[in-house]
């Protein structure tokens, strides 16, 4: 057995493969589901009809969707440059600590949303900031700080629960207090449990979009995740472009966290965040990293998370289902996705 | 050597062997014998075909006609165990150790089953012990591979080929990263291995060496054999003339007019360079002879804004570098047709156009940080249609053209900015005979239109063809400049391998 490139994927190869995959995916669900017990196309609808089967659920999967496309898209904007931001999680922090911040009596009215918002933003870079400049300074390998940075700023967040940032009226539990509705992010739409970071994140989609395909700065980012001794020898100033990516990246993952205090929960507290930067990564790569599909692919990740949700209170299966199942799907596309560009010869 | 070994048993024969990589005839119909107790040289310059033959006689290739036939039987192609088991052992130029075992254990690797779990491990060192005595290859067997030098890890190479009883040793340039005295030593023990009856074939380009040291010389050109001779009937100067081809080149191109120097480098110390002085002049190909990794690719980085001088002085026009980068070479003129189009000229997954504005998006095709695309389709398109890139069109992505029209799209790419420095890193390198052509003519094109042209190639007939100067560098010192026709092949065939160099050429040669 070895491998063969494939020249030029035909369009069936190409969609058909992602598609196979897909199936594969289901029907590992279903297998899973018959292992615990469970009747596996019950489970299915059931996954189905809690992500999408009412306006509440379309509504939990919009909201659920919301900091996943801020940190998927973080995610790869410092992918596509080969920038291995694994931190999307401390950065996610950051943002959510500043909008406690600025958002429970520092600021009032009209001034509080926008400016916690960009300070916000500039937090997250900064924090990204430091891994990048340690990298491009000294060669330290970014995978590393970044990841290590998430533990720290988890314990760093718990000590401002437990400490300068406690609510007094709290009942001793580590949370923040309640941001002053002027900084609370709107609603969308009134009566609908829907707020305008799902808007924000849609734009911030558009924008990631039009600067990797239209600008100039997109177009070396590219260009040095794509061959960077290419890039270096075209005299596109590297290191600048890595830094700038950081700033983008990290800047993104922050809003995350400030549109989930902001919009979603009104606080801060130490569940703040089921893993949304670590699940940006399987968005991401999902999306293959494009900042269009991100918004895609977070929906469908969402979907997944909320439908077990649902499923798991019904069926009584646990909801890690939906954790294995976007392991299995995300593991599958990239199967099929390398399967597009090669193809498995005998002998 | 003093029992010539001429006349005695053959021991190996290549009969007719041609093995081609595409368009590249890497062997062409090569035939040798060696002889029982012979020490026989394989020279060539780098590209030659040696590499190739010597992984076909061992298996690691299936060379596409000619058979090779050891002790008498013929050896089925493409079986490196076939060939261990015919008795012929390989030390590569890049040996194949595990570092964290130790040199026993390196030794035995693969030779002892599964089962005997160490029972003979006494056996074998015992083995590797007389082994070492007897040919002079003094190491310890029980140290960790990683903690030896160079010489003696070739020690456990060769060790690891006489431990399954090899009776014909083929080492690959194997002094080149050898010092002097080890070089000695290792010749030592050739000496004593083909006095035990054993039959070596080395490979090199260091003539002293192969004079020095072999009974019998075989030449490659261009994948071809030129000459097999007995080596005490021959001089270094004429296998240096063998080895560069002895017919002259053709000087179909005019020479240039030339002009003001438009980069003078002088006292230039940076990376591999050392004290390097040069004038490139406006309407002059300049080329850069010498076999690769002399301090070729500084020299080019060097002028590409890649690499900085850490002594001497760097003038464009006149004036002193004092910022020097990729993009302040590109800005003072100074265009680059890298060495390696796919990894540094290129980038593989982008369009033709994307990569054809690779140098010049931010100066050209943008506004306010807005890249300009349409104008960057019909530039790219413009560059296809003057440049002859046959290709889907401006948005296929560049990997799927060949290396030929690849590089007609860098070369397109750069000769649209009318540099007045080009520096042209083997331009020609993995093409075909019309794509050759095609770029040799685009540079003369360059020089006519008063560019100050710097030509680095390994291929001697390309130097001798196009330039007006010649530069011979080696082990990074620059030769004086030589005017067009003034050294014959030979003669510049000697200084690339460090003749002439003067004082401190000694130790070199």
């Amino acid at each position: 057995m070895r491998l063969e490139p494939v020249a030029n994927p035909t369009l069936l190869r190409q969609l058909g493969l992602p598609a196979l995959a897909l199936c594969a995916t289901v029907l590992v669900a279903m297998a899973l589901a018959l292992l615990a017990g469970a009747d596996p196309f019950a489970v299915l609808g059931q996954i189905l009809t809690g992500a999408l089967g009412s306006r509440l659920a379309v509504l939990e999967t919009l909201n659920r969707a919301t900091p996943l496309i801020f940190t998927g898209l973080a995610v790869a904007v410092a992918f596509r440059a080969k920038l291995w931001n694994i931190g999307a999680e401390a950065q996610l922090y950051a943002g959510a600590i500043i909008a406690v911040l600025l958002g429970t009596g520092a600021m009032g009215a009209p001034f509080v949303l926008p400016v916690s918002a960009v300070v916000a933003l500039l937090a997250g870079a900064m924090l990204l900031l430091v891994p990048v400049l340690l990298k491009v300074r000294l060669g330290v390998d970014e995978v590393v700080t970044t990841l290590l940075l998430n533990f720290i700023m988890a314990l760093f967040v718990s000590y401002l629960l437990e400490g300068p940032l406690k609510d007094p009226m709290g009942m001793g539990w580590p949370k923040s207090p309640a941001l002053i509705p002027e900084a609370r992010l709107p609603r969308i739409v009134d009566g609908l449990r829907l707020h305008w970071g799902f808007a924000l994140a849609l734009i911030a989609a558009g924008i990631v979009w039009l600067i990797q395909t239209r600008t100039t700065l997109g177009f070396e980012m590219r260009a040095v995740g794509a061959n960077i001794r290419a890039a270096r020898f075209a005299g596109m100033p590297v290191n600048a472009v890595l830094v700038k990516t950081a700033l983008l990246s990290g800047g993104l993952a922050a809003l995350a966290g400030w549109s989930e205090v902001a919009g979603a929960k009104g606080h801060l507290s130490l569940d703040l965040s089921p893993g949304f930067g670590y699940t940006g990564i399987i968005v991401a790569m999902l999306a293959l990293l494009h900042p269009l599909g991100v918004v895609v692919t977070a929906l469908f990740v969402a979907g997944v998370f909320v439908g077990a949700d649902a499923m798991s209170r019904a069926a009584g299966v646990p909801t890690y289902i939906a954790d294995m199942l976007l392991a299995v799907a995300l593991l599958f596309m990239v199967l099929a996705i390398a399967l597009t560009r090669v193809r498995v010869v005998r002998g | 050597m003093s029992e010539t070994a001429l006349g005695a048993e053959v021991v190996l024969r290549l009969d007719q062997i041609t093995k081609r990589f595409g368009r590249l005839v890497a062997n062409d119909a090569i035939s040798l014998t060696l002889h029982r107790g012979e020490v026989l040289a394989l020279l060539g310059e780098n590209g030659a075909g040696k590499t190739t033959l010597m992984n076909i006689l061992f298996g690691h290739y299936m060379a596409d006609t000619g058979s090779v036939t050891a002790f008498g039987q013929p050896l089925p192609p493409g079986q490196p165990k076939a060939a261990l088991a015919a008795g012929i052992g390989m030390v590569h130029q890049h040996f194949t150790l595990a570092d964290q075992l130790t040199v026993l254990e390196n030794i035995t690797l693969g030779t002892e089953s599964l089962w005997s779990l160490g029972r003979g491990r006494a056996a074998a060192r015992e083995k590797v012990q007389s082994l070492s005595r007897d040919f002079g290859l003094a190491v310890d067997p029980r140290a960790r591979v990683s903690d030896l030098s160079v010489g003696e890890r070739q020690r456990v190479e060769i060790l690891k080929a006489l431990y399954r009883d090899a009776r014909i040793l083929i080492l690959d340039e194997p002094t080149a990263v050898l010092t002097p005295q080890e070089a000695e030593a290792l010749f030592q023990t050739l000496r004593l291995a083909t006095a035990r009856g054993l039959s070596v074939i080395f490979i090199s380009h260091k003539l002293h060496e192969v004079m020095g040291h072999s009974d019998s010389c075989v030449v490659l050109r261009h994948g071809r054999v030129v000459g097999q001779v007995a080596t005490r009937d021959t001089d270094r100067r004429a296998l240096a003339a063998m080895m560069v081809g002895a017919e002259m080149a053709d000087s179909a191109v005019a020479p240039g007019v030339a002009g003001p120097v438009r980069l003078s480098l002088r006292g230039i110390r940076a990376g591999a360079l050392r004290d390097v002085s040069l004038d490139l002049r406006g309407g002059t190909i300049t080329g850069l002879a010498g076999v690769s990794g002399n301090g070729q690719a500084a020299l080019a980085d060097l002028i590409g804004g890649a690499l900085l001088p850490e002594a001497g002085v760097m003038q464009v026009d006149g004036a002193p570098v004092l910022q020097w980068s990729p993009r302040a070479a590109i800005g003072a003129g100074v265009g680059r047709i890298p060495e390696d189009r796919h990894k540094t000229g290129t980038v593989a997954d982008f369009t033709l156009a994307e990569n054809a504005v690779l140098e010049t998006y931010a100066t050209r095709f943008s506004r306010a940080g807005l890249v300009d695309w349409a104008a960057v389709r019909a530039h790219t398109e413009r560059l296809i249609a003057a440049y002859d890139v046959r290709c889907p069109g401006p948005e296929a992505r560049i990997r799927l053209l060949s290396g030929g029209n690849m590089q007609k799209l860098i070369l397109g790419r750069v000769m649209e900015e009318t540099p007045g420095i080009l520096i042209a890193n083997q331009p020609v390198r993995g093409l075909d005979v019309g794509a050759i052509a095609y770029v040799h003519g685009r540079l003369v094109a360059a020089r006519d239109a008063g560019a100050a042209v710097l030509l680095i190639s390994e291929d001697l007939d390309e130097v001798m063809g196009l330039s007006d100067v010649i530069h011979v560098i080696s082990e990074g010192r620059l030769s004086p400049a030589f005017a067009r026709g003034a050294l014959t092949q030979g003669e510049l065939g000697l200084w690339m391998v460090g003749h002439g160099f003067g004082e401190g050429a000694a130790h070199a040669a």
